[in-house]
């Protein structure tokens, strides 16, 4: 029977006290895919993701693209956090072409990354709200959250889609008046986020929805090798920024944000300490940086790598994201991977499901920061 | 204008060739000479820069050197696993990036562990020689990256739990999509 099946198509034989759902791709509390999950009444007894409805060939298309045209379409799979996701592209260029980014500029990728990690983590915030059924959760980060988009916009000219990151620095300076600007908006988030706590956070009823589910042990965070907010919250102090500080990070004070339940609350909560921090991190950057300098080195035209390989590693809104890039003398990028924190993190889904209650799902599932485009790519 | 340029470039180009004869990163070397030392002529160690180790192993070895990579390294988790295709060469390579969460010296490195499995020229993934040991059993972070790695490039994982496809829609019938002949179209 099995054989004449399509291939890549099976047929399995199901428990009749068992029901299989499908919750996506079109539902709205999965994103863009498909959890087949198998329930016992109302106990999940196994989950099984299905990714790849947002797939684009991201990895593909950089094989025909030169160093320079891949910028555009390289940050598409996560368009909030687009100065992080191309950071260890450019990271990775750098080093096979040997180009010096000038301090000013590396400041600079700093201060917009960490908005860019800002605007990510409340539109994530925002999404987590509503699908715990918290409608104020949903307007306020959504409104907040245009501040750092505003401030992004003046700075690279798109609200989202900034393609702001250059192999050698970024594409232009700070406009007139920006650290004032940027500093007032600082001030007025941080004032945004206490409220949160008492909105959110502090909320009984939605501690008491996710404290104790999902939990996921510090060894079990390490064996399955999760990233991000899903380590930290698990009890492992591990950050890129301070591990293996990138461009300027070695020269600033990073605090990791490390919580030790690993429930889904502390998951929860560690993306929101994380915004603290980066508004900790751009007030220090703002002080440092230097008043005056260039902000891009200059490139050859269509830049060659040499016969090498390289890979680097950056900090995202969902954790370690990695690029490696083979060179082979060419313009083009022989291969190019994007290792990405979404994608790592979804090995956790079936393990932190099972067992759980269905009602509980939106809380585990949201709380895992999880970009169902990311990890297509 | 054309002056300053060409000043500017012999600079970029001398600078790296002077700086990695100068000062070899030491630590990577011990973490190095430790895999030589134990396997010998198995493994090979394609370079050592600083912060990153890449050792090319021949498949057969690849479970053995794992686990000492594992147990006597404390490297404990997968960043990807990367399939590369050479056509040339007849042969695709997977390459396993590690890292270490656990021992706090090892937070800065990413260790490249590469084997090379033997290419089709009309593939049938998981019926052909394209075949490798999974090293889900090593490390089980390796799950769901040698899943994309089955159906992109057609390596078939022996002793994987799960070879199913991931990204892919179910009936996908073309040769996986990320070798080097299966071309985009208009490109």
């Amino acid at each position: 029977m099995t054989a004449k099946l399509p291939p890549g198509l099976q047929l399995e034989k199901v428990d009749e006290r068992i029901m299989t759902l499908n919750v996506g791709p079109q539902h709205p509390g999965s994103g863009h895919m498909r959890l087949i999950i198998q329930v016992d009444g109302d106990r999940i007894v196994a989950c099984d993701p299905d990714p790849g409805y947002v797939h684009r060939g991201e990895e593909k298309m950089a094989e025909y693209r030169n160093y320079i045209t891949n910028i555009p379409h390289l940050e598409r799979p996560v368009i909030h956090d687009s100065c992080n996701i191309l950071y260890p592209y450019c990271l990775g260029v750098e080093e096979l072409l040997g180009t010096e980014v000038t301090e000013r500029a590396k400041y600079v990728r700093v201060i917009s990354a960490e908005l860019n990690r800002i605007v990510y983590t409340l539109y994530w915030l925002a999404i987590y709200g509503i699908f715990l059924g918290h409608s104020t959760m949903f307007m306020w980060p959504a409104g907040d959250r245009e501040f750092a988009i505003d401030l992004l916009e003046k700075l690279t000219g798109a609200r989202v889609t900034h393609a702001y990151f250059v192999p050698g620095g970024v594409r232009n300076d700070l406009p007139a008046n920006f650290e004032d600007v940027c500093l007032r908006q600082i001030n007025y988030l941080e004032k945004r986020l206490k409220a949160y706590a008492d909105i959110f956070y502090d909320n009984p009823i939605l501690i008491s929805r996710t404290e104790k589910t999902g939990i996921l042990s510090r060894e079990d965070a390490i064996r399955l090798g999760t990233t991000g907010t899903v380590l930290r919250a698990s009890g492992v102090d591990f950050d890129i920024r301070v591990k293996e500080p990138y461009d300027v990070y070695d020269e600033l004070d990073v605090h990791t944000n490390v919580l030790k339940n690993g429930d889904s609350y502390d998951r929860s909560k560690t993306p929101w300490l994380d915004i603290l921090e980066s508004c900790n991190i751009i007030r220090q950057a703002l002080e440092k940086m230097p008043k005056s300098g260039k902000v891009r080195a200059k490139l050859k035209p269509n830049p060659k790598g040499g016969d090498d390989e390289v890979f680097k590693r950056v900090e995202s809104g969902r954790g370690s994201l990695g690029t490696y890039i083979v060179s082979r003398s060419k313009p083009e990028p022989y291969r190019l991977k994007m290792s990405v924190g979404s994608f790592r993190n979804l090995i956790c889904m079936p393990h932190l499901l099972k067992g759980e209650k269905l009602g509980n799902m939106p809380a585990v599932y949201w709380s895992l920061n999880y970009w169902p485009v990311e990890a297509d790519r | 204008m054309s002056d300053t340029d060409s000043s500017k470039q012999p600079e970029t180009e001398t600078k790296p060739v002077v700086e990695e004869q100068d000062n070899l990163p030491k630590f990577e070397k011990e973490q190095s000479n430790r895999i030589t030392e134990k396997f010998g002529s198995k493994t090979e160690i394609a370079f050592v820069k600083p912060d990153r180790i890449r050792v090319n192993v021949k498949k057969e070895d690849i479970l053995e050197v794992a686990s000492f990579i594992r147990d006597e390294m404390n490297y404990d988790h997968a960043e990807s696993v990367t399939g590369v295709d050479f056509p040339d060469d007849k042969e695709i390579e997977v390459v396993y990036h590690l890292g270490s969460y656990t021992d706090p010296k090892l937070s800065r490195q990413v260790l490249s562990l590469a084997t090379r499995a033997p290419r089709e020229e009309n593939p049938n993934p998981g019926n052909d020689s394209t075949k490798l040991h999974s090293l889900r059993e090593v490390f089980y972070s390796v799950e769901f990256h040698e899943r994309e790695c089955f159906e992109m490039l057609g390596v078939f994982f022996e002793g994987h739990p799960d070879n199913r496809r991931l990204l892919l829609p179910e009936d996908w019938a073309d040769i996986p999509p990320l070798r080097k002949d299966f071309a985009i179209k208009g490109r």
